[in-house]
């Protein structure tokens, strides 16, 4: 079966948009193909630094024939409407059919050759591509990454004709810049084209640079005893920046080992895309590094090597310079500065939020155990970095610097290290700050802002959240939940010092849908979620012991039938509510009732302290044992007990004790919530 | 090392005025005002608008307070040279002639690792940008290479290609030396010889004191508002040929430029005062674009 082999060929594409670009080509020519109704068996798509490549195996040479009726006018229309559709569908009058009340035509359309739809998908793929970013050029319209300079478009060993923006479509494509012929080269399948690449010093596919260049590099490292620190982001970028990746060993400048190694290690990232190298079996930085060339040079990239040492000098000399500017100041004298950074119209200047997480980490550190001095400080001194030479080079470094130039300044090593970590967890792959001072301004930096940007109506809505109020609110959870603090939200968010309608209760919501979708993630039922939110808890370390232990007790066999006691007990209550008002007050214990009454109204006697204590003492799983007992009383009771009974007094009493079983389950989850 | 002796700071403007000149571009004069970067200079910020064709080329002095090292770091100037190319109608071999001007300098292409690492390039004092790359030379930013898509908030049609290259780095690259003061300005076998120290290490060492502690700040600011009364006042003039006065009120823009670039390095604004006046002098630099494209219209 025929074969299609396309080449998008044009000046350098950045290296963050190559993966999405061969998946957008695979997809958009996925659905133009099944738009024109081609099969096919396999299709695969590449991206590299100057070309886009989409191979297509097992493509017919034709569109299949097609057939296809077509309803015309009623039996009996018009003349003129029957002649109308004998034109529009090009048939004679005698090969119309009668059917259904109406003249129907059969029209048989040949399939079109798979070149032909070829020559104007391309270009409609071309035309629509989504490039995150585009430009144009020279005095076209065509929008393209970069420059579009060629068009290799064959199908079946057979060039497609056609043209884009003056680019017309043929057989040729070229290969590496400067290695090899550095000629075009002709190529009619795929297994050609790939055959000339490599011979023309490209590989084709990035996974096949990935790994030589992960595996070039962990080769240099280990002849000198030494490991590559894993860089996953780096090497798809680094994949995408070479065509002929060729891994070289540099040296960093020793004057330079004594700056932080966060700092070395981006400084060679963020401005070199230099991997970093460790020493053996250490996680210590070792003086090298590793740099991936475009190009195998005859000297064995000793230049180039040697010339990425000089650069990387000089950036580590842009450092130590913004290190020895930065360490001049204490970190105290820049709240000053903070003062002109506005950090949200509505919600006041850095200085002011700064304050604020000092407050705040000082009220919250008693319940992290931490010193409410050393919380404030820290808490104060959090965003100060902000303002360093270094943190405005390398925004990523934020805390980190904080916490280096307060060691540096002798400051306390808790109120550094809280500095360095109050951002945490950034995300779902980072830790959580366990040290009591770094928990305390974690969580105050957290809740400053969720309540303060709650308390403007800046509330997430769908997708967007802008401030990125979900993480925050999922870092108190992680730091509270991980930590087993017990810090209650209200509290916080009341501590939080903002005002406004409802705010309080809106940032508890707000948390406890946060909550919610976390344990959900985690596999918690979304009805006992809710049969445990409803009782307004607060402290998410209960919240979530009390959901632990409910779904454990429901588990068993006492747990679904108390369940299903509880519900027929809701439900007699809830119809005499409609009925009328409900008998309040304690139950008796009435001489003569049936035994079955008397035996719930004892049972509930003796659970209901247990019950009570065990609420109390937070063993959740003792409380849920506890009404287990109340089972059979309750099972039984309904069995023989009529609750509407003709006698009022005796009506009355029945329904106090359901009321009673329902209050005293009612303490450790909303059972009406619960399905089953 | 190359095969060659290699060029002398002087020499590598001297080749690469000689090689752009055969392609075609006319050799201008440093624009004679103080600019932070080539780009800035009117044969491209006004020369990339309108619809005539240009080809230009050009050394262009730049100065940028807030790097002012006081001499000390050998790898950054507070005043620095900037080769610029400009482009327009882009030539479709426009990356392999910026490669041959490599060449032309002495980059052996096989022996060097050359890069086009993704820069969109963008300068919002001049309401510009465009996309294209920072070329990499063994891992060291040479150049930079863009296709311009908008300038003064105007699209640029037909697209221009600017090359900008960073002399004293190149110079680095192409002598193999270390410290930008090592560099050797002229021939080192002349009996003249004279380092880029010689020549600019006690500029250097001035400016930096005076851009970083010594300006006086409230002249400064006073200086800008006159620029920035003055654009506004300018283009309302017609010339002799009924056009506005769209030259001489970019002047003052690039005056507002480098007085505001000077009021940063000395620390006089405030983080939150620094959008806004990145947004006057964008707006200034707007209304003269706008003025140009007109004249260039009418012209054309």
């Amino acid at each position: 079966m025929p074969q299609l082999l396309l080449e998008l060929f044009s000046e350098d594409i950045p290296a963050r948009m190559q993966s999405g670009a061969a998946r957008d080509l695979e997809r958009m020519a996925r659905d133009a193909l099944a738009g024109a109704e081609l099969g096919f068996d396999a299709m695969r798509a590449f991206a590299g630094p100057r070309r886009l490549t989409l191979v297509v195996e097992g493509l017919p040479a034709t569109q299949a024939d097609r057939v296809e009726e077509r309803r015309g006018p009623r039996l009996g229309a018009p003349e003129f409407a029957i002649e109308g559709f004998l034109r529009s569908a090009g048939v004679a009058r005698d090969a119309l059919v009668e059917r259904e009340g109406a003249y129907h035509a059969t029209l048989a359309r040949a399939g079109r050759a798979t070149p032909a739809i070829v020559a104007e998908i391309v270009p409609g793929i071309v035309g629509a591509f989504p490039w995150p970013k585009s430009m144009t050029w020279e005095s076209g319209a065509l929008r393209w990454v970069r420059p579009l300079r060629r068009i290799l478009c064959v199908f079946d060993r057979v060039v497609v004709p056609f043209e884009i923006e003056g680019v017309q479509s043929g057989d040729v494509s070229e290969g590496h810049r400067f290695m090899g012929a550095r000629a075009p080269f002709r190529a009619r399948d795929f297994t050609e084209y790939r055959e000339a690449l490599a011979g023309h010093f490209v590989v084709l596919d990035v996974e096949e640079r990935k790994r030589r260049i992960a595996e070039g590099a962990r080769a240099l490292c280990s002849a000198e005893g030494l490991a590559l620190a894993q860089d996953d982001g780096l090497l798809n970028e680094v994949a995408g920046m070479v065509e002929w990746p060729v891994p070289l060993l540099g040296t960093i400048d020793g004057a330079f080992l004594d700056l932080p190694p966060e700092v070395i290690r981006t400084t060679m990232r963020s401005h070199q895309r230099y991997f970093a190298v460790r020493g053996e079996g250490g996680a210590a930085l070792a003086p090298r590094f590793v740099a991936v060339a475009n190009i195998e040079a005859p000297d064995g990239g000793a230049l180039i090597a040697a010339g990425n040492a000089r650069v990387l000098s000089a950036r580590l000399k842009d450092a130590r310079f913004f290190w020895d500017e930065d360490s001049r100041r204490p970190l105290e004298s820049r709240l000053a500065d903070l003062d002109g950074v506005t950090f949200h119209a509505k919600l006041g200047t850095l200085r002011q939020r700064a304050e604020r997480i000092g407050a705040l980490a000082r009220a919250i550190a008693p319940m992290a155990g931490a010193d409410p001095e050393l919380a404030a400080h820290a808490g104060r001194l959090a965003k100060a970095d902000l303002t360093t030479a270094m943190v405005g080079e390398f925004p990523e470094l934020q805390g980190v610097m904080g916490s280096y130039y307060a060691r540096a300044e002798g400051l306390d090593p808790r109120v550094a290290q809280a500095i360095a970590d109050h951002y945490k967890p950034l995300g779902p792959g980072d830790t959580a700050p366990t040290a009591p001072v770094a928990i305390a301004v974690a969580l105050a930096d957290k809740m400053d802002t969720v309540a303060g940007f709650f308390s403007i109506g800046e509330k997430p809505t769908g997708s967007r959240d802008p401030f990125a109020l979900r993480r925050a609110a999922l870092g108190v959870i992680r730091i509270l939940l991980e930590s087993r603090l017990r810090a209650p939200l209200r509290q916080m968010t009341e501590w939080a010092g903002f005002s406004g309608p409802g705010l309080v209760d809106g940032v508890l919501a707000f948390f406890a849908d946060r909550l919610k979708v976390l344990l959900r993630e985690q596999g918690a039922r979304h009805d006992l979620l809710d049969a445990i939110f409803a009782l307004g808890d607060d402290d998410l370390v209960r919240i979530v012991a009390r959901i632990e232990a409910l779904a454990q007790f429901l588990d068993g066999e006492d747990g679904a039938n108390l369940l299903s006691g509880y519900k027929r007990a809701g439900n007699i209550l809830n119809a005499e509510a409609r009925k009328g008002s409900i008998p309040a007050g304690p139950p008796a214990s009435i001489p003569g009732a049936p035994g079955e009454e008397t035996a719930l109204f004892d049972a509930l006697a003796a659970a209901r302290p247990t019950v009570d204590a065990a609420l109390v003492a937070e063993d959740f799983a003792a409380a849920l044992t506890a009404l287990a007992a109340l089972r059979a009383p309750v099972d039984a009771f309904f069995d023989k007990v009529l609750v509407n009974s003709p006698v009022p007094a005796e009506r009355d009493n029945r329904l106090r004790l359901l009321g009673q079983v329902r209050e005293a389950m009612g303490k450790t989850a909303d059972f009406s919530l619960i399905s089953g | 090392m190359t095969a060659f002796k290699p060029l002398s700071f002087q020499d590598i403007i001297l080749r690469l005025h000689d090689y752009w000149g055969t392609k075609g571009c006319i050799i201008l004069q440093p624009y004679d005002m103080e600019v932070g970067a080539g780009t800035l200079h009117p044969a491209t910020v006004l020369g990339a608008l309108g619809p005539k064709p240009r080809r230009v080329a050009y050394v262009q002095p730049s100065r940028r307070p807030s790097d002012g090292r006081y001499g000390d770091n050998p790898n950054r100037l507070r005043q620095f040279h900037q080769y610029q190319v400009l482009l327009k109608p882009n030539p479709a071999d426009m990356q392999a002639l910026y490669l041959a001007s490599l060449e032309a300098v002495g980059v052996d292409l096989t022996l060097h690792d050359i890069r086009f690492v993704e820069d969109d390039w963008e300068n919002p004092t001049v309401g510009a940008w465009g996309l294209g790359w920072e070329v990499w030379c063994d891992g060291m930013e040479v150049s930079q290479y863009t296709y311009f898509q908008q300038v003064g908030g105007l699209d640029v049609f037909p697209v221009a290609g600017e090359i900008t290259y960073g002399l004293e780095r190149l110079a680095l690259y192409v002598q193999g030396v270390d410290s930008v003061y090592d560099l050797a300005f002229n021939d080192p076998q002349s009996p003249d010889f004279q380092t880029y120290g010689d020549v600019f290490l006690e500029t250097e060492r001035e400016f930096s004191s005076f851009e970083l502690e010594v300006a006086d700040v409230e002249a400064l600011r006073r200086q800008f508002e006159d620029a920035e009364r003055a654009v506004p006042r300018i283009l309302d003039q017609r010339g002799r040929q009924g056009q506005r006065l769209a030259l001489p009120a970019y002047d003052q823009v690039l005056k507002a430029s480098h007085l505001f670039n000077t009021l940063d390095a000395r620390g006089a604004i405030a983080v939150a005062e620094r959008q806004s006046y990145i947004g006057r002098v964008r707006d200034l630099c707007k209304a003269c674009a706008l003025a140009w494209v007109e004249f260039e219209r009418a012209s054309a």
